[in-house]
Parts: C-alpha cells; structure tokens; sequence
C-alpha cells in the first residue's frame, strides 16, 4: 500500500466543513465561530511551519538544533499549563512549577525510551526523539494541568477546612492530603480512561496515523501500546511532581495556609 | 548566697503556670500590643467588625502572618513547631469547619455531649444535617478534646439560644478551673462580659485598649 499524498484541494475541502460549522454557530448564536476560525488557522500555519522545520531537522539531524526544539516545546507547554490555572501561583513559580514537573517527566521518560527501548542511532535521531516527546509533553501538560488547577481550586475553595484542621494541631501535608490525592487523580483520569477505551471504542490517533501510512496494523498496535504506557507513567511522574511542590508552595516555614501565593 | 530572692521566685512562677503574654504583637493590620494574660483569667475583647478582633487570634494561633513575639509561660511559640503550638492553642473561630462526613469522625474518643445539652446519636449525624448551634457546641467539644492550655475563643455563643449560651459559658470556665487556662473571649454581649470577663478590652482604631 502507498501513501495517499493529499492535495491543497483535498485540505481546502475538509476546511470548508469548518466553515461551514462557523457559519451555524454565528446563525445559531453560539458565540464560539471566532475561536473556532482562530483555531482552526492557529493549527493550519502552526502544523505547517512545524513540518518544514522538522524536514529541515530530519535532513541535518543536528543534536544542538533538535534540542532547541525540544526547549522550545518544553516552554511553551509550560505556558499552556499555566494559562490553564484558574488561580495560579503568583511569580516564577506560576509557570516554574508546572514548566519543571514537565520537563522532569517527559525528557526523562523520552530519553530512558530513546536509549533503552527504541535505541535508534543516533539515539537522538529526530524522526524517533520529536515525535516521542511531542507526543509526552501533549499528555503530561494536560494532567499536569488538570491536578495543579484541581490543588488550588480546591485549597481556595476549602480553606476553612484546611485551616481548621491546622487549628487542631495536623501538620499541613496532612490537612490537605485529601485534596492532593483529589487531585492527583483527576489529572490521572484522562490516560487512564483513554488507555481502557483504546481499540474499543476509539482507535487512538498515533496508530490511526501508521495504519494510513501504511503500516501493519499490528506494528502501529505495537507502538500505540508502548507511547501510551509511557504516556501514563510521565503523566503520573508530572503529576505527582506538581503536586508535591504545589502542595509545599501552599504552606510557608510556619505552616500556615499561604493563599496569598495564589492570584484571585 | 543568693537565695528566695523575689526575681528567683517569679521565674520559677513563669515556669509553672500557663500565662499567655504578647509582645509588641500584631496582626499586620493593627499596631503593636503588649498584653498578659495570667493563669485562670478571662480577658474579653470587642470592637467593630472588621477591626480586627479575629485577624489578632488567627495570629496568636500562628495562623497569619504577624510581628512581634507570644510566649506561653516560658516558651515563645517559635520556639516550637507550629503544630506543637497549635496544639496548646485552642482558638475556637466564629464558624466551625468539618471536613469529614460524619460529626463523630471529628472525635477521637467520645466527648461529653450532654454536658452541652447534645444528643449522643448526634455523632452519628452527616455534618451537613446539623443546625449552626449544634455545630457550634460540637466545635467547642472539639477545641477542647486536645486539652489546649490558653483558649482563645470568636463569638463561641453567637448562634446559641440563652439556655444553651449558658451550658457553653459553664463548660468553658469549669475547663478553665481546672486547667488554669488563660481565655481571650471576644464577644458583644455585654452581659456575657460582665458574667465571663474579668478584663475587658476593645479595639479603636488600629489600638487595643483596656476599658
């Protein structure tokens, strides 16, 4: 089977679709076609450029290159995770929590994939170490997102509770254990159910990908397992590295509920 | 030979008794205050709300961020982990927190409900299905369950009855007996002051001042 190259005209089709649901949302009033048009060309120019530089960087394979890339994704997820926080923690640590927990994670797992599972060499080789921990970093800024927002939603919220488990004597850690395995788990819960649904009700979009260009299901199916177990571990890595540091960053030397980290 | 000299005597005093003292002590929104309170004594405090009464007890209990220094007896509480000082410090706020489902899972042993005019089948109660003045009287029950040794007390009666303001009040002070717990009462009762307070001190301004 050959690769079915698509067309300007085939992309100008699926796009008409989009506009034709910009068209329903501005008559049925719901207010969204603007982010939608916005969007849908954030994502036309954006894919495009990422596909000229990483045609460009298969062609060199320039380990200083790839990693400037890999920053480059590296802090803009860390951007991503901190315009996702409804009250995020005020200074560097706004974006320095979350930016870290994800480099921690996802370069850690992406390089032991590199270098003990894939070992392609070299084992920085691009076509192997981009796609690997684009496809990491995606996954860990959504959990590692979704559990900081939860912490400190959740601190806000229950501040009473907290401070009254304080007033008894309960050291901070334990006074807001509950709302940090809370909110461990809802960063959790999207691999977990994305890796219980896949093949059944979805197949997931990297073996989508391998199986159009060509590959034996089988193989993709291969592949699909290994990104998403490592997916689930740099989650939970993330995650769990967010929360510590956010659940410390709540409380100062003296152990009192710090609020006033966090903007309103 | 320096011996029974009167300096010598009082330190040992200090020593012994749980005497609440603060030093040049403020919440960061009032000015500095010096105050003692000695063993067994009731000190209440009123003023304005939003004058600051209950920002001066999150302080004391090391809730909030402050100035200056408070010792009980001999120990300042930095002296101490914060936990460890909390722990002496009973500070009841004016509304009570339950973080579990269940009343009784806020109880380690079983407190002397009846002795508040409280039912025992109340522990097995969802917090959620309590009245205020019930939940007020279980977080009096709770404060002093950890044997606190100065208490510092926001408007303790403020949803009760006058029956059960007064079953509140005895308890508080029979605990006060026996212990020799100094109290910081913050109320606007000023019947409750003359039956409770032996002091009486009022926020003016950002100044505490004795009346």
């Amino acid at each position: 089977m050959t690769l079915i190259t698509l067309t300007p005209f085939d992309l100008a089709l699926a796009a008409s679709l989009v506009l034709l649901l910009a068209l329903l949302s501005w008559r049925l009033r719901l207010g969204v076609e603007r982010q939608l048009l916005i969007a849908a060309l954030r994502s036309a120019v954006q894919l495009i450029l990422i596909g000229f530089v990483l045609k460009l960087l298969f062609a060199q394979s320039n380990p200083l290159f790839i990693g400037l890339l890999a920053l480059l994704m590296l802090s803009v997820a860390g951007y991503e995770v901190m315009s996702r926080q409804q009250r995020r923690f005020t200074g560097l640590w706004g974006y320095g929590i979350g930016a870290l927990s994800m480099f921690l994670s996802s370069f850690s797992v992406a390089l032991i994939t590199l270098w003990v599972i894939l070992q392609p060499a070299p084992w920085y080789t691009p076509q192997y170490a981009i796609p690997l921990l684009g496809m990491l970093l995606g996954n860990t800024m959504t959990g590692i997102a979704l559990s900081l927002d939860n912490l400190t939603r959740t601190a806000w919220d229950k501040r009473q509770q907290i401070e009254a488990q304080l007033l008894l004597g309960y050291d901070a850690q334990e006074a807001i254990s509950s709302i940090r395995r809370d909110a461990l788990r809802s960063g959790l819960i999207p691999i977990i159910n994305s890796m219980a649904a896949a093949g059944i009700v979805s197949l997931p979009g990297m073996m989508t990908g391998q199986i159009l260009a060509g590959s034996p299901p089988l193989e993709a199916a291969k592949y699909q397992l290994l990104i998403m177990f490592l997916i689930a571990s740099g989650t939970g890595l993330g995650s769990m590295a967010a929360i510590w540091s956010g659940s410390k960053r709540l409380f100062d030397e003296r152990q009192r509920l710090r609020l006033d980290r966090l903007t309103k | 030979m320096i011996i029974d000299t009167p300096v010598t005597t009082t330190t040992v005093l200090c020593l012994l008794m749980p005497q609440l003292r603060l030093e040049q002590f403020s919440p960061l929104i009032l000015d500095p205050l010096d105050l003692v309170i000695d063993e067994g004594e009731t000190v209440t405090l009123s003023g304005p709300s939003g004058s600051g009464k209950s920002q001066l007890l999150r302080a004391i209990a090391d809730l909030d961020q402050h100035n200056g220094s408070a010792w009980l007896g001999a120990t300042a509480a930095d002296e101490m982990p914060a936990p460890q000082w909390r722990r002496k410090v009973g500070y009841l706020p004016a509304e009570s927190s339950w973080w579990e489902e269940l009343a009784g899972q806020h109880f380690s042993g079983t407190p002397q409900l009846d002795a508040l005019g409280l039912a025992q089948t109340i522990l097995h109660s969802p917090v959620a299905h309590l009245s205020s003045g019930e939940r007020q009287r279980l977080a009096v029950l709770r404060m002093l369950q950890q044997q606190p040794q100065i208490l510092l007390l926001d408007e303790p009666t403020a949803n009760l009855d006058p029956h059960h303001t007064l079953l509140v009040e005895e308890w508080i002070l029979k605990y006060q007996q026996h212990s020799s717990a100094p109290i910081l009462w913050v109320t606007h009762d000023p019947e409750q002051r003359q039956r409770v307070g032996m002091r009486h001190l009022e926020i003016h301004g950002k100044q505490v001042v004795q009346t």
